[in-house]
């Protein structure tokens, strides 16, 4: 029965902590956000995007902050548990003196926040979770999504396979709710513009957990003209190894959603795949503009050169600084109304924080795979606008819970 | 039947490395009997040691040499994981090493992100084997070939070894009796440093052999965790050609199983593993554990009493100073103190059925998740008032637990524990594949609490009235004729059967108890939390509660509480740095081997020593 002792003695020194942090923080006349995310869990992908984070608040800061403060991030690793997630939340808002949150890539986590966020009123700016269901049918209006969605990216990719004399179609994705709606979405999109074309095969292997040689038989025995491919990371990498080596890919056209972004890609090296048609983040081949000066800052400051995240973390901190200075104040309603219809420009060019869904007009790259030194690159590429691939409005209403 | 054969190689190329990986698994489990979660550690840094390796050594005398190094690599790894954290614990209670291992995969885990980094690294290809043969016309990677050859080379070796070697005969005697083995003069610590050497050094090769297959990554521990310890169990604890056997059955099913039935990939083996236990409950070559080999290790525990008014002073003192937290403490600290809670009321619940039961369940999150869906499909569903629905979700998790109860109460010892598990995992994956219903892992979101529990001062005070309430209770039960029974089936099966005590009966009722209490937590906390996801029965979660009941002290009342409080409140300050999981494990490791007897056991071994405490308190 050591528990009560403990507890107090706990207890004693929370209070205790709180009490100094809070007098620290206060001090200072930072603008605080809460940024909440996998750092251990998702180590390759957090990384670059806190540096994409660190970078943007660097830029704002020495332009004078927000509204004459500087702004800061308290960064926090939620082990990739929702639970978890909402209780950091909470500790940001009510001990860190947070005005807002932001973060995560995994779907569950920022729908945890979301609906956690809806509840006390505080806003969130998911950044990288890509689950339709954010804005849609669990949308609110706390939740904003700066990522084009998962449903916008599949939508990009099934207008350029609409393009082709393909008619059968095979997919595989991995077996949670990401890859179900990849599946989904490029299925419904794809019939939309084509209605003549058939799906003979749907692969769904576990998460992180492919058997590729199995995989690449099963899709090889359903014949397709072309895949559909939304696994990635570690299983990308075997179905790529697996699939080359048993001649899966020859003659087919393979789509590949996040296939062409560097997180992924960059791992394959030359065993990178030849020719799918993919989305991704070709930072190799800008050199003008906004996107341009984004990747020469990002290669100074850090001598590495930018992921997706990279650039996600960067415009999560423009969008944020920019709602803020909109809003003018650090008020939770006043941020909410400022986030909606926000405009700003980025690398990726003039986005919108859209009315309807909280959805921001962010596009993505559509290009083709190639392997160039070594490396696996995205060429014929194109930047395509988010607000060109959204459902009509009267979609979006219907699938939106009413604010 | 082109396809057939060709399906049938890939799986016997995929058996490669689950097969090496398992059967150092079951070696070490044979002999030293320690379920070593590390293993799938082990593995993954064969792996990286393999990537390594084979980026210095030229060639393919530096492929294949960098396999076999990274074996031995792994093997020393396993002479100092056993020598500095396994031996000290030994004499521990039963299982009490598996927290020591979970420990060590936590510093590996940070030492591994440390030294390899965050991003995946792609396996190099094997010189020469690049490219496909065809056989029948169907295109097989001629690593796959490779492989095909190799594991049996290997498994005869191994078999060689064990029945031709002296080392072998020692090791088959240790997996049949170690204490005889000891008795003959036999350096037993020598005998168990080397199985878990060469355990270690299995589990190694396997992750270097499958490098041209994938890679290596931060997550490939996990990841094979769970199939490993499917094959060992499918094939009999101990036993190298049950091994073999399970791995290769595993495998070829599986690739049938993404073919035929795509979305089956992730319960398959469990599915698989449930039906040959309820065949064979030891699994195709084990033997039937000997009784009592499980039971009482170490020190037998004393008898059970009331807490003295004195303790009873500190425990009422303690609680009203918890109840004044909201006038004192920021809402943080209260939003804080209700997970604690709420993970305590979750640890008592198990150490009820493992302390109190002796029923070692390895998937009890089945019941604290299982409560929280409970409540939130009937919220999402049928707008059941929330006060309705906090009473009916633990109904519902109580009858979770007596159906599994009920089918895996016909196992004991390990065989019981991972046939829970496999329970727990069929659970898991209903609710993760049926997404139309539960949301998939994408969840039930806005099950926020009635709007008289919404302000968070209130649902603290219901939080604490419930588990405070909940985990008296339980120890209530304990001190009742009827924990008494249960104490009588879990000591001695057999005499309590002849006292007339129809212990089955009494421990599937303990089970539908502790899922019940389990339920309880889990309401409270989809309540608190406002949303419910799968992570909330997955394995790791049942993995918390068993370490923390397994610190906190299994053979004391209030194991479960004190760890579960100590656990969280570690975490809560650990989380903080960035190397918290280095951090933790080492503390995890450190408390294993200064306090063998749980942390309640040994300060209450302290406390005697010192004076402080008579002997008869809790």
């Amino acid at each position: 029965m050591k528990r009560n002792t403990f507890l107090k003695g706990l207890l004693g020194s929370l209070a205790f902590g709180s009490l100094s942090l809070g007098t620290a923080l206060y001090a200072s006349d930072a603008i605080v956000v809460g940024e909440i995310n996998h750092y251990k869990r998702m180590a390759a992908f957090a990384g670059p995007y806190k540096q994409g984070i660190e970078l943007g608040l660097e830029e704002i800061n020495a332009a004078g902050g927000v509204n004459g403060r500087p702004l800061e991030f308290i960064f926090r690793d939620d082990q990739g548990e929702p639970g978890e997630a909402v209780k950091i939340a909470e500790e940001l808002m009510t001990r860190e003196g947070a005005v807002m949150l932001t973060g995560t890539i995994l779907s569950n986590v920022g729908l945890a926040i979301s609906s956690f966020a809806a509840e006390k009123g505080y806003v969130y700016l998911a950044s990288e979770p890509l689950a339709d269901g954010l804005v849609w049918g669990s949308g609110n209006a706390y939740t904003f999504r700066l990522r084009a969605s998962t449903y916008m990216q599949a939508a990009m990719l099934a207008e350029a396979a609409a393009k082709t004399d393909a008619v059968k179609y095979a997919t595989i994705a991995p077996n949670y709710a990401y890859g179900k709606d990849a599946v989904a979405a490029f299925k419904s999109a794809l019939t939309a513009l084509r209605p003549d074309v058939e799906f003979v095969a749907e692969q769904w292997p576990g998460v992180f957990k492919i058997d590729a040689g199995a995989e690449v038989q099963a899709l090889e025995r359903a014949k397709p003209d072309a895949i559909y491919n939304v696994t990635f990371g570690a299983d990308l990498a075997k179905l790529v190894r697996e699939g080359t080596d048993r001649g899966l890919f020859e003659g087919r056209n393979v789509y590949g959603l996040l296939s062409g972004e560097p997180e992924y890609l960059d791992p394959l090296g030359d065993e990178a795949p030849e020719g799918w048609v993919v989305t991704g983040y070709p930072w190799y081949d800008l050199k003008d503009g906004a996107a341009g000066d984004f990747v020469k800052a990002y290669q100074a400051k850090y001598d590495d050169y930018p992921r997706i995240g990279s650039l996600v973390g960067y415009m999560t901190a423009q969008s944020i600084a920019a709602a803020l200075s909109r809003a003018g104040s650090t008020e939770s309603e006043a941020i909410r109304a400022a986030f909606e219809g926000l405009k700003l420009s980025t690398p990726m060019g003039e986005i919108e924080y859209r009315q309807i869904d909280n959805q921001s007009t962010a596009g993505a790259y559509v290009g083709k795979t190639t392997v160039r030194d070594g490396k696996g690159v995205m060429v014929d590429w194109e930047y395509k606008d988010g607000a060109d691939y959204l459902p009509s409005d009267d979609v979006v209403r219907s699938l939106r819970p009413a604010d | 039947m082109e396809l057939f054969i060709a399906q049938i190689l890939t799986g016997l190329a995929n058996a490669s490395s689950l097969f090496l990986v398992a059967c150092g698994l079951s070696l070490i489990f044979g002999v030293t009997r320690i379920v070593n979660f590390a293993h799938g550690s082990l593995y993954m840094i064969g792996a990286y040691t393999g990537y390594t390796l084979m980026q210095v050594l030229p060639g393919a005398i530096g492929f294949w040499g960098a396999i076999l190094l990274s074996g031995v690599a792994v093997g020393i790894v396993g002479v100092l994981i056993e020598m500095l954290v396994l031996r000290p614990v030994y004499k521990a209670p039963e299982l009490f090493q598996l927290v020591a291992t979970f420990g060590v995969i936590l510093v590996i885990q940070d030492l591994a992100l440390m030294i390899w980094g965050p991003e995946d690294l792609l396996g190099p290809r094997a010189p020469g084997l690049r490219g496909v043969v065809r056989i029948m016309g169907e295109p097989i990677p001629k690593y796959d070939i490779a492989l095909l050859v190799i594991t049996p080379v290997i498994a005869l070796a191994l078999w060689y070894l064990m029945t031709k070697t002296r080392m072998g005969v020692l090791v088959r005697a240790a997996t049949q009796d170690r204490e005889m083995v000891g008795a003959l003069g036999v350096n037993q610590a020598w005998l168990f440093t080397g199985v878990f050497a060469l355990g270690s050094a299995l589990a190694g090769l396997g992750g270097a052999l499958q490098l041209p297959k994938g890679g290596a990554d931060l997550l490939m521990d996990f990841n094979i965790l769970a199939p490993v310890f499917v094959v060992v169990v499918i094939g009999g604890m101990g036993s190298l050609p049950g091994a073999y056997l399970a791995a290769i059955i595993i495998s070829v099913l599986n690739v049938f199983g993404v073919t035929y039935l795509p979305q089956s990939t992730l319960v398959l083996m469990f599915v698989v593993m449930i039906v040959v236990l309820m065949i064979r409950p030891y699994g195709l070559f084990g033997r039937e554990e000997v009784a009592g080999e499980h039971g009482q290790v170490g020190e037998p525990e004393r008898p059970i009493k009331p807490a003295s008014p004195k303790v009873r002073g500190i425990i009422v003192t303690g609680l009203c100073a918890l109840a004044l937290l909201p006038v004192v403490g920021s809402t943080y600290s209260l939003v804080f103190v209700t997970d604690m809670l709420i993970f305590c009321l979750f640890a008592a619940s198990l150490h009820f059925l493992l302390g109190t039961g002796g029923l070692v369940s390895f998937g009890h999150a089945a019941y604290f998740g299982g409560g929280a869906y409970v409540a939130a499909l009937l919220i999402t569903y049928s707008n059941t008032p929330m006060e309705l629905t906090f009473m009916l979700a633990p109904i519902g998790a109580g009858l979770v637990a007596l159906v599994i109860g009920w089918v895996c109460l016909r196992l004991t010892g390990v065989y019981f524990a991972m046939l829970t598990l496999a329970f727990a995992q069929l659970v898991w994956s209903l609710v993760f594949q049926w997404g139309a219903v539960t949301g998939g892992d994408d969840g039930l979101v806005n099950i926020w609490p009635a709007e008289w529990l919404k302000p968070t001062v209130v649902y603290f005070y219901f939080a604490l009235i419930f588990s405070v309430c909940g985990i008296l209770l339980m120890r209530h039960v304990q001190h009742s004729p009827f924990g008494y029974a249960l104490r009588a089936a879990r000591d001695s099966q057999r005499q309590a059967e002849a006292t007339g005590i129809n212990t089955r009966q009494i421990q599937l009722i303990a089970f539908g108890f502790a899922g019940f209490m389990g339920g309880i937590a889990g309401a409270l906390f989809v309540f608190s939390k406002g949303s419910v996801f799968p992570n909330e029965l997955e394995i790791a979660r049942s993995f918390d509660a068993l370490i923390v009941v397994f610190l906190g002290g299994v053979k004391t009342l209030a194991g479960g509480v004190v760890g579960a409080g100590f656990f969280k409140g570690l975490e809560e300050t650990l989380l903080r740095f960035e190397y918290w999981r280095l951090l933790m494990g080492i503390l995890i490791i450190f408390i294993v081997i200064a306090a063998p007897e749980g942390i309640a056991g040994s300060l209450r071994k302290l406390g005697e020593r010192l004076g402080l405490k008579k002997v008869e308190d809790q």
